[in-house]
């Protein structure tokens, strides 16, 4: 479809851009919505968003599913692309960042489809683009702010503060929940991933790679839901699995990653500032 | 080595250069794979073969009984086989990763340029100018 509508931008967006200074950027935000099996919740995760965010663009990214996921989200005017088979959220993410990169949006915001992300609350990720104009990454988080209790089985959430706790020492910055994928990216963040995304269980992962490309982030408190239908990525049976997948990546990504800099991009001026 | 044993360990090696042979000659193995499994025929023969080097293998390794350092030379070959596997498995599913992911943004494309076009016709056609809206496309 023909995305590139001259209104294309979001007030939010807009007022980031406008936070940006004078980059020339225009605002454009793309909503991704990674569905796989997500025929029960899809409609109303897009729905949501565009209530909240009625100039974002949305792109559901059917991820193979075997059910009629990515017919729902095209009678919701979403643009679908479809995998012709299942690569995991990692691929999924990352084929919504080449849209991104391909079709020029400074902006992505990426929203679960199984709807334990409220669409709502994406205006507070821009907040928080708007108060930090540098941060390439906002993160929503379940375990930041006071009023919120993510309702989440104890193991889960012992799982995610492990990895807080490590990352947030590899980064030398807080992380408190470096597994939500409630994320808002900017441009470079989004040329970034689209080189290079991690793929089975990316999310840990990628705040490694922010910080190892010398791009910084930043969290603002988010409300989480309970999955709405489907099933996640990340059964219980699997989630030992899970655990040691990603400390693997964790160290691994020690070793590996070293800043890249690519000429032509924005110079990293705050970088190592945290 | 006595010469029962020799006698298998040679028949064995020497069938499975014949058959990597035969799979390259039927083009049913790539060159680039198959190069591999010829060295790993090629030494497992020689070694069956040729007591000296199996000696020299066994005087190396510390292995007092030589047909073991045979073993030894055939699971070492076949460990990195393995591993040569895993690294190409890995690079393919990286590359079938990213194909699908061309594939998608490529049928979109083409899906949105295919309603850009019936637009146009229909422009063309002198009907009514259709309202644009950019969302009926999908």
């Amino acid at each position: 479809m023909k995305v590139e509508r001259a209104d294309a931008s979001t007030d939010f967006a807009a007022a980031a851009a406008r936070a940006d200074g004078p980059g020339g950027a225009t605002g454009r935000t793309l909503a991704i919505v990674p569905a796989y099996n997500e025929s029960a919740t899809v409609r109303q995760v897009v729905q949501a968003i565009r209530a909240a965010a009625p100039l974002i663009d949305v792109l559901v990214i059917d991820d193979g599913s075997t059910d009629d996921s990515s017919a729902i989200a095209r009678r919701e005017h979403a643009v679908v692309l479809r995998h012709p088979f299942n690569l995991g959220i990692g691929g999924a993410v990352q084929t919504g960042f080449l849209y991104a990169q391909e079709h020029g949006y400074d902006f992505m915001v990426q929203v679960d489809g199984d709807g334990q992300h409220d669409p709502g609350e994406i205006s507070r990720l821009f907040a928080a683009i708007e108060q930090h104009p540098h941060v390439d990454m906002v993160c929503g988080s379940r375990f930041i702010g006071s009023d919120h209790r993510y309702p989440a089985p104890i193991s889960r959430r012992t799982g995610i503060h492990v990895f807080a706790f490590l990352l947030s020492r590899i980064v030398g910055q807080r992380v408190s929940d470096p597994t939500s994928g409630f994320r808002l990216y900017n441009r470079r963040a989004i040329e970034l991933f689209a080189r290079d995304y991690p793929h089975d269980y990316p999310e840990v992962e990628a705040v490694l790679m922010l910080h190892f490309h010398r791009l910084s982030m930043r969290e603002t408190p988010v409300r989480m839901f309970v999955r709405g239908g489907g099933v996640s990525s990340i059964r219980s049976g699997k989630s030992v699995y899970y655990m040691i997948k990603v400390l693997l990546a964790m160290f691994v990504g020690l070793v590996r990653r070293r800043p890249v800099v690519e000429p032509g991009d924005a110079s990293p001026a705050h970088a190592g500032s945290f | 080595m006595d010469a029962h044993l020799r006698i298998v360990a040679l028949t064995g090696s020497v069938c499975l250069f014949l058959v990597v042979f035969e799979l390259v000659r039927q083009r049913r193995l790539l060159e680039r794979y198959a190069l591999l499994w010829l060295a790993c025929a090629l030494g497992l023969v020689a070694l069956s073969a040729w007591d000296r080097l199996l000696q020299v293998l066994a005087d190396a390794l510390g292995a007092s009984y030589p047909p073991s350092a045979l073993f030894a030379a055939a699971f070492f070959f076949i460990i990195m086989l393995l591993l040569h596997f895993s690294v190409a498995v890995s690079r393919l599913a990286d590359q079938s990763k990213m194909l699908a992911q061309r594939l998608a943004l490529t049928e979109q494309r083409m899906a949105s340029l295919e309603a850009r076009a019936r637009r146009s016709d229909l422009l063309a056609d002198g009907e009514h100018q259709p309202t644009p809206n950019p969302q009926e496309v999908l």
